[in-house]
């Protein structure tokens, strides 16, 4: 029996030690600051080892080889790597049914960020509908239902599953 | 090519290229252990080396096309980063796209052994030459990896070479299948 998780203190070492509790074992990605505390948290954590990856469709490759091999994968990116990716996610992921969990910043939301984050900000959601990815928005409130949510989509579909996180979510790290 | 590499491989997960590559492999012999990558171009790296990395035990073969390796030659940066020493990346290198029409790659000006070198691989080999294919293949895969062996050929693909039979959830389970722990 897993602790729910407290609200109040939901933290990027809280949410890694989730995802290793559930068995994710092999982390990868292309940094964004948003994600800054996740990554930090998988490079101290003794039972996680993060992968630098040069582009977010090299992390899907990375991802791929890895459940092939019975790994349970996970791929941090900046939801401006999903342009890079839809080709793997269509003729990979989707065609022959490897799933991965994708953690995926969401930069642009609601129109307020730098200019080159606001159309993908207001695409992200739309382009992953149209790809017939499903994903959530993930919250301190909903982390364990989405987290078990990803989880049945992976095991029994055999699909990707996208949690979006929103600036402030997690602690940031420079 | 095939010729000369398909009779040296035993139980090895083989990881292949889209494009001809795949198909040409398919026809002459179709292995449980291939990975048929029949879309996802550029991935075959990638997908090997978390192959490579998850399986230690195990030797993981990339056959690999100079154009998939152009599209993806951060791929190579992170191989040698990573260095996992069971990982073998086969480059056909023609020189061409050639399942699309034999539109010219750049690969004539670009030494990838070199680009394979320089990002780190342990040994990166080029040979020209049919009889030198076979000992170079052997050397690698008798050594620390991870290896690059880059083979210049011709274009000789026969576009009348079916395309994988098998569908993308069959190449998936059985490759799957030929690693689990025996």
């Amino acid at each position: 029996m897993v602790e729910e998780i407290n609200v109040s203190s939901f933290t990027s070492q809280i949410f890694i030690e989730r995802l290793i509790q559930k068995n994710f074992n092999f982390f990868t990605g292309v940094p964004c600051s948003l994600l800054s505390g996740l990554i930090s948290c998988l490079e101290e954590v003794e039972d996680a080892h993060y992968i630098p990856s040069v582009r977010e469709d090299a992390a899907v490759g990375l991802c791929a080889g890895a459940y092939l091999s019975g790994s349970q994968p996970v791929l941090l990116m900046q939801n401006s790597g999903l342009g890079y990716c839809l080709n793997a996610f269509t003729s990979l992921n989707l065609i022959y049914r490897i799933p991965v969990l994708v953690i995926m910043s969401w930069r642009g939301q609601g129109g307020k960020d730098a200019p080159e984050h606001l159309i993908m900000g207001d695409i992200s959601q739309k382009l992953l509908e149209t790809a017939g990815m499903n994903y959530s928005v993930l919250k301190p409130e909903n982390c364990d239902q989405v987290v078990e949510f990803a989880l049945r989509k992976i095991n029994e579909e055999k699909l990707p599953y996208t949690l979006l996180v929103e600036k402030g979510l997690f602690d940031e790290r420079y | 090519m095939f010729q000369e590499i398909i009779p040296l491989l035993k139980d090895e997960p083989v990881v292949h290229a889209n494009g001809f590559i795949c198909r040409e492999s398919f026809a002459l012999q179709d292995r449980e252990e291939n990975f048929y990558m029949i879309g996802s171009m550029g991935l075959a790296s990638s997908i090997g080396l978390g192959v490579a990395i998850c399986k230690p035990d195990r030797k993981v073969i990339v056959l690999d096309g100079d154009g998939n390796v152009l599209m993806a030659m951060g791929t190579l940066a992170m191989i040698g980063a990573e260095a996992p020493n069971n990982l073998v990346h086969v480059v056909i290198d023609n020189e061409v796209y050639e399942s699309t029409g034999k539109q010219r790659s750049i690969s004539n000006v670009v030494a990838l052994e070199q680009v394979a070198k320089s990002s780190g691989y342990r040994e990166a080999l080029r040979v020209d030459k049919k009889e030198e294919i076979k000992p170079a293949f052997e050397r690698l895969m008798n050594s620390e990896g991870p290896g690059f062996l880059l083979i210049k050929v011709e274009a000789c693909f026969d576009p009348k070479t079916g395309r994988v039979t098998h569908t993308p959830e069959e190449i998936k389970e059985r490759f799957m299948n030929t690693l689990l722990p025996h």
